[in-house]
């Protein structure tokens, strides 16, 4: 991925971090002379679920193991390992999306629950695409949130990507329309639009969003090019209900999993990968421009669950 | 999205049989439940783990009241467990003998600070006292700007300078309230890893000159297994005196707050339960262990019902069903009773069964609950032949019965169709037997005395 040129080392320390822990823990159940039994299935059980990774899938693997032990071709603790990281990546094959940058312009629609990292995400990628040679636009369309607008423009001015917006107030879908329009005469690459922080539950800003999608979409078909679930890494189970709802409401195209610079693993993406199919297309790792990039499975299950 | 816990638990004891007393070896199978979904409402594992253990010392070599299920009381013995755990509720923050108070708050990024540095601000103010509101996140774009906007809404004054250092801003906010009579002094910091060290010095700092009697952590509700690390990190580093715990308008179960507040021991403060100022409420333990347990409000009922039931009339019920005769009659006392017990959805909802099966039905009952005068002066203009047939009611009998009792046809109309519905929805549960015969000691119907 082209944008991916403003990565720095701290992209690998950040992940490396938040996923050393479980793979410390996961050296005690895959030790080879350990019989597999119930209490081996319960203690990964547990280090799943404190990966929030969950029970159900800690309970498919189960079964999946046992299917092979039946047949002989497990019968040590430590064959569960590479048939673990198999697992995990039939899990994550869905995870294989790039940013769909194809349009002229292409528009990003980032969306999630509040505080989950949506503005900042947005700022670092209009500034990596802008280092790549791309012409971009920013839409302030969190007209709620108080100065939601002023931080935006904050970084805006930073990074040196223009900013369309409104009153604090107006209508989102006024700036949404406003922007594409922009966009379009402008000729620019991509238009990333940030949204205000809503949860799942609240059917009213539920319906604000998806006005805002057929806003973007009246404009220009096609639009919104891609609808991004921005969820941030220390989200537990809750995170996949989030998931379901945006994607039921507007249909996503992808997730973006910040804040994976602190302990937590951000598993929970395990299972929205595997249950709603939706893939994961950016990682934040810190509150700096450069602390952007693309998901990478296989360096994510390789950290997850090592080797050796 | 979850079963309720109770209903689970009903079917482990299903499949076990009747007990009369809770052992080792027939809880084994319901502590499992609990543990998953304890673990499913992000309750950190090795919190879980101690819960777990305490749960089954409490609960082995009880003996079930002849009012509940096994299953019931089990969720009873770790709901009060639970309740126990997350402490008193209405904890409030002592007002310091020399003002003013200062409360700093802190947390990981985008955790709700900023918002709840207002809440509080707003809800001192509507207590006629003065607070002063201190900006001291210089790093995060326009972070100043946000809380000067939420200030000046509020009519509170925020001090703030994005070209000073944070704790300078501390220290300009304490003289300004000192000089200005301004109680309490609401520090807002910047969202921080609880493994920046550098971050977390400076936090150190603040707390060390200022002397915050209260520092505050601001936990999201929705995170998950990672609550525990992060606040045992912060309050080793820098000290917690008391927890706030956002975004509970959601669905997030909450189960964090379990974690937190056992690796800290600190009590839980306030709640956070929208985006707007006002959206701020004093916990309650009982409400967070229910929705912790996936079973809304209803654990009191549980209580309530063990009050309330009598066997007799109970058994008089269940004949009837089976004899699928529920009448009228029937319908109203079940309708006065649930009355007494309080919001019908929440009764029906707690039925083993029912509550799936009824699905937004049972809103619709509990919405016609203000009208239950309406349907006891319907049901005595009608005949007893009526009452305990209800199908020869026709049209012109409707007019009769609607204008004996002073009300409308189309009332008439949806007594009568409530009634039916009921009845099916009982004809459904009967195919139910072993639940149904399970579902004495339950609050709702069939088993209530006045
Ligand atoms: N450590 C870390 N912090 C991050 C990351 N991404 C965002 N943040 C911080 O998280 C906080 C919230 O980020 P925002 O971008 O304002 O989040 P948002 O989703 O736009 O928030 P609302 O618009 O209020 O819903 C800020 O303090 C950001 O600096 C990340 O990858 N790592
Ligand atoms: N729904 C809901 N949203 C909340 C609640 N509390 C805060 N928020 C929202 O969560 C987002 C982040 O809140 P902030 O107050 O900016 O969080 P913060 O901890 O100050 O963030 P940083 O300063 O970046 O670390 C905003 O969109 C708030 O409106 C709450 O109780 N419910
Ligand atoms: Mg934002
Ligand atoms: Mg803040």
């Amino acid at each position: 991925m082209s944008f991916f040129s403003g990565l720095k080392q701290r992209l690998t320390d950040g992940l490396r971090r938040s996923q050393e822990l479980l793979s410390a823990e996961l050296k005690t159940v895959f030790e080879p002379d350990r019989p597999i039994d119930d209490a081996l299935f319960e203690e990964l059980e547990e280090i799943l679920i404190a990966a929030d990774i969950g029970a159900a899938l800690a309970a498919d693997f189960k079964h999946r193991a046992k299917e092979e032990q039946m047949f002989g071709t497990v019968t040590r603790a430590d064959q569960l390992r590479p048939l673990f990281r198999r697992f995990l990546v039939d899990t994550l094959a869905a995870t294989t999306g790039t940013l769909d940058l194809a349009h002229q312009p292409s528009v990003l629609l980032m969306l999630g629950v509040n505080g989950a990292g949506k503005t900042t995400t947005c700022a670092k990628l209009a500034a990596q695409l802008k280092d790549d040679g791309k012409s971009v636009l920013l839409a302030a369309a969190d007209t709620f949130r108080a100065a939601a607008i002023e931080q935006l423009q904050t970084w805006g001015a930073r990074i040196g990507v223009d900013v369309i917006h409104q009153a604090a107030g107006s209508d989102p879908a006024a700036v949404v329309f406003d922007a594409v329009k922009a966009a379009t005469a402008r000729r620019v690459d991509v238009l990333i639009i940030d949204t205000a922080g809503r949860l799942h539950t609240k059917s009213n800003l539920m319906d604000e969003l998806v006005k805002l999608k057929r806003v973007a979409e009246r404009q220009l078909p096609g639009a919104p090019h891609e609808s991004l679930m921005v969820l941030d890494a220390p989200t537990g189970q809750n995170g996949f209900a989030q998931a379901a709802m945006f994607h039921q409401a507007i249909g996503l195209s992808g997730l973006c999993l910040t804040k994976l610079d602190g302990t937590a693993k951000g598993g929970i993406v395990v299972r929205i990968v595997r249950e709603l199919g939706v893939p994961i297309k950016l990682i934040g790792v810190g509150e700096k421009v450069d602390d952007l990039g693309p998901f990478d499975p296989a360096r994510f299950i390789d950290a997850l669950v090592p080797e050796a | 999205m979850f079963d309720a816990l109770s209903t689970r638990l009903q079917s482990v004891f299903d499949k076990l049989g009747g007990h009369g007393r809770l052992t080792e070896d027939n809880i084994q199978a319901a502590l499992r439940e609990v543990r998953v979904a304890l673990l499913e409402a992000d309750v950190n594992f090795k919190v879980v783990r101690s819960f777990i253990e305490r749960v089954k010392t409490k609960a082995v070599g009880q003996d079930v009241l002849t009012s509940l299920t096994p299953g019931h009381q089990v969720v009873k013995i770790v709901h009060d467990e639970l309740v126990g755990l997350l402490g008193g509720s209405g904890h409030r923050l002592a007002t310091a003998p020399h003002p003013p108070t200062v409360i700093m708050l802190m947390g990981l990024q985008g955790s709700g600070k900023t918002t709840t540095a207002a809440k509080l601000a707003r809800m001192y103010a509507k207590q006629g006292q003065h607070p002063l509101l201190a900006a001291a996140d210089i790093y995060r774009p326009a972070a100043i700007d946000q809380l000067k906007t939420l200030g000046a809404q509020l009519n509170v004054p925020v001090v703030g300078d994005a070209s000073m250092k944070p704790l300078e801003i501390c220290r300009k906010a304490r003289e300004e309230a000192a000089t200005r009579g301004l109680t309490p002094l609401i520090l807002d910091t910047a969202g921080r890893l609880h493994i920046d060290e550098a971050m977390l010095d400076e936090v150190k700092a603040i707390k060390a000159e200022i002397k915050p009697h209260h520092v505050l952590l601001v936990v999201d509700a929705m995170t998950g297994q990672d609550a525990v690390t992060v606040a045992e990190k912060f309050n080793t580093a820098v000290g917690i005196d008391a927890l706030v715990l956002t975004k509970m308008d959601g669905d997030a179960r909450g189960g964090a707050a379990l974690s937190v507040r056992e690796v800290t021991g600190r009590p839980i403060a306030f709640v956070g339960v929208g985006e707007k100022t006002d959206a701020l409420e004093p916990f309650h333990p009982d409400r967070l262990a229910s929705r912790i347990l996936g079973m809304g409000d209803v654990l009191s009922l549980v209580e309530k019902a063990q009050e309330a039931v009598d066997q007799k009339t109970a058994e008089e019920m269940v004949r009837k069903l089976r004899e699928n005769a529920f009448t009228l009659e029937d319908f109203r006392q079940q309708l006065k009773q649930v009355r007494q017990m309080g919001p019908l959805d929440q009764v029906l909802g707690m039925i083993p069964g029912l509550g799936k099966m009824m699905k937004g039905g049972a809103a619709e009952l509990a919405g016609e609950q203000k009208d239950l005068d309406r349907f006891d002066a319907i049901i005595n203009s009608m005949t007893p032949a009526e009452r305990t047939h209800p199908e020869v009611i026709n049209g012109s009998r409707r007019q009769r019965i609607a204008r004996g009792s002073g009300t409308s046809v189309s009332d008439v109309n949806r007594l009568l169709k409530q009634h039916a519905q009921l009845k099916k929805m009982m004809k459904q549960l009967k195919g139910m037997e072993g639940k149904l015969g399970r579902m004495k000691g339950l609050p709702g119907f069939p088993s209530l005395r006045g």
